[in-house]
């Protein structure tokens, strides 16, 4: 019953009725693992898809919402927007720092701008515009970033961003969101939208397992506890937060009970719910598509470090640019997997603090 | 058109607001003098004969915005600012210090009556773009002026920003870059040539308009025209660095660096202030 209660209330954004799931998780792990794969076979949703829908919607309830792109508004989705709002859209070209400064201006005009394109020209190409355009004045306007990580797959390492939850977290002002799936991708951008200041928001090309039920909150500054355990936490962020699920489901299946949180919130990080696991469980390992530098790893490590040091195994890129391939062998070949997740957690069992 | 009383208001309020500038980088012995001075006779036509704004109401949402793209003139700005009672003139003396508003350079969050953060160059004209996108998205009638510098046009955002100006047919947007011929590696034809300037913008379909930087009745007429122009508006305005005290003028030199005891007493002694 205690674990029964941390799981209700570490559940602190999701609905009734995914707090109903989580307690039936908790209750039923077989019934579970079932749904997860049922789920990862026939629900997949690219975020940057549910970001198009959810920005079409936001824009048809409130006409201060305009959209930038450069020159990729049929990638990030943009172009929903674009069609039905000509007259709010505002394509800048293959001119990723003048979109930005437009988006500045049209903020400090009183607008709320959502400026996209990939993830490695807006956090990369347009760093320092982003840094004293919008973080340093505070504007309200929302970088919306798509084809982050390795699954942006066979365009290559030039292409693939694995490094903008770093540089964006570095900037003072900035909220930096990296939800997991389709659902929670269309809640923070309508959380982004109601929040007053500069959001990054970073989203993937690829169609990834549903995690987030329909109707799924997203509260910035908040992590969710998907699954207790006391044994270890899996933390994970984007795409990996499936992957955490998984692993947790293959550890059970071994003795071995994983918690699972998932940070779609990556900077306010929620360092309550992070210190807690690490308290609870003593052992933590972070997954993300991202490098183990300065991103979730780095923000969860800092955390410890400060408020309750802890051991930490770190998954994702290791400090290296990705290459060509498709997006599943990529995430294979640097290790971002499930089964890596598993061996992890196996590995930071034998130092863990007892 | 001007009034000939209306020409000689402003060259007085100019010979003002080059005593408070020199005064204010006097007392706080850091910041930029040459370019504050190349660009107040141009700041002048705006802030008190041009644009509609209303310093008891800075938020007005009717107001045309001025964004000083070329940050670090930031001095002459204040000066403007002050004078037109967005704050009190004594402020001026607290430039630079810690704790003050007026920061290095303008900031939004800080100084009633800046409009942007500008100050790495290149991006204020970009952001004075999506203010002109902004008053068209939401049906206003007001403007937007951008002050730029001839060095800072060797950003290349500056022409993404320019081609953008274009493309999207912001009327309602006038640049002026303030042609003093230097930077802080000396003179902009040898650092890198931005010439020709007034070509340039024109191949950009911008409608160019040439002055004298430092005329009033000049400036006053370009800043007519550009008014009922319907394309957007370029006024390339020769001016010259330093500009109302020679011992500062046309000198690289006195780019970023603020005057001496001595320099400011002859300064004030030619403006008349003593």
């Amino acid at each position: 019953m205690k674990s029964l209660a941390l799981c209700a209330k570490g559940v602190n954004r999701a609905s009734w009725v995914n707090r109903l799931k989580v307690m039936l998780l908790q209750i039923l792990p077989a019934y579970d693992c079932g749904l997860a794969k049922q789920k990862a076979n026939n629900a997949m949703i690219a975020t940057r898809d549910a970001y198009g829908k959810a920005l079409l919607e936001l824009g048809r309830q409130n006409p201060k919402i305009v959209a930038l792109d450069a020159d990729l508004s049929g990638s990030t989705k943009t172009a929903q927007f674009a069609k039905e709002f000509p007259e709010r859209f505002f394509n800048a070209g293959i001119a990723e720092a003048n979109m930005v400064g437009m988006a500045a201006g049209l903020a400090a005009g009183g607008m709320i701008p959502f400026a996209s394109t990939f993830a490695v020209f807006a956090a990369g190409r347009a760093f320092e515009q982003i840094r004293q355009s919008l973080a340093y004045p505070r504007l309200n306007v929302k970088v919306v970033a798509t084809h982050g990580g390795i699954t942006v797959g066979e365009d290559g390492g030039s292409h693939q961003s694995i490094e903008d939850l770093a540089i964006m977290r570095s900037l003072p002002n900035m909220t930096v969101l990296c939800p997991a799936d389709g659902p929670e991708t269309a809640a923070a951008i309508r959380a982004a939208a109601a929040f007053e200041g500069p959001v990054y928001i970073r989203l993937g090309r690829g169609k990834v397992p549903v995690v987030f039920p329909e109707d799924c909150s997203f509260e910035i500054g908040k992590g969710v506890t998907l699954r207790e355990g006391k044994d270890v936490t899996l933390i994970g962020t984007g795409l990996m937060t499936a992957m955490a699920l998984e692993a947790a489901d293959e550890l059970a299946g071994k003795g071995i009970d994983a918690r699972v949180l998932h940070i779609g919130s990556i900077k306010p990080l929620d360092e309550d719910l992070v210190l807690k696991a690490a308290r609870e469980t003593g052992a933590i390992i972070t997954a993300e598509e991202h490098s183990v530098v300065g991103g979730l790893g780095g923000a969860v490590c800092e955390c410890l470090a400060e408020g309750c040091p802890t051991p930490v195994e770190r998954v994702g890129m290791r400090d290296v640019f990705g290459q060509s391939g498709p997006a599943d062998k990529l995430l294979e070949y640097y290790g971002l997997t499930a089964d890596k997740l598993v061996e992890a957690a196996e590995r930071i069992l034998q130092r863990k603090v007892r | 058109m001007l009034t000939e009383q209306k020409v000689q208001e402003l060259e007085q309020a100019a010979r003002e607001l080059r005593v408070d500038i020199l005064k204010m980088l006097h007392q706080s012995q850091s910041g930029h003098t040459g370019g504050s001075l190349s660009a107040i006779d141009i700041m002048a036509v705006l802030f008190f004969h041009q644009m509609k704004h209303d310093a008891s109401c800075p938020d007005w949402s009717e107001r045309d915005r001025f964004v000083l793209s070329k940050g670090h003139a930031a001095p002459a700005l204040y000066a403007c600012l002050a004078r037109a009672g967005y704050f009190p003139k004594e402020d001026l003396a607290t430039l630079r210090q810690l704790g003050s508003h007026l920061q290095g350079h303008p900031d939004m969050r800080k100084t009633p009556g800046v409009e942007v953060c500008t100050g790495s160059l290149g991006q204020g004209l970009s952001q004075a773009v999506g203010l002109a996108m902004a008053n068209k998205v939401a049906g206003r009638t007001s403007r937007v002026f951008a002050l730029l510098g001839d060095g800072e046009l060797q950003e290349g955002q500056i022409w993404e920003a320019v081609m953008s100006a274009a493309h999207y047919q912001l009327s309602n947007l006038c640049i002026v870059v303030d042609c003093n011929g230097l930077q802080i590696d000396g003179f902009t034809e040898d650092v890198m040539n931005v010439g020709p300037v007034a070509a340039k913008f024109a191949a950009f379909n911008m409608h160019v308009i040439e002055a004298d930087g430092h005329d009033i009745d000049s400036l006053g007429q370009a800043f007519a025209a550009a008014e009922v122009s319907e394309r957007p508006v370029v006024i390339v305005a020769k001016t010259i660095k330093g500009k109302g005290v020679s011992i500062f003028e046309n000198k690289a030199k006195y780019h970023g660096l603020a005057p001496s005891d001595e320099e400011l007493q002859v300064s004030l002694q030619v403006l008349g202030a003593l």
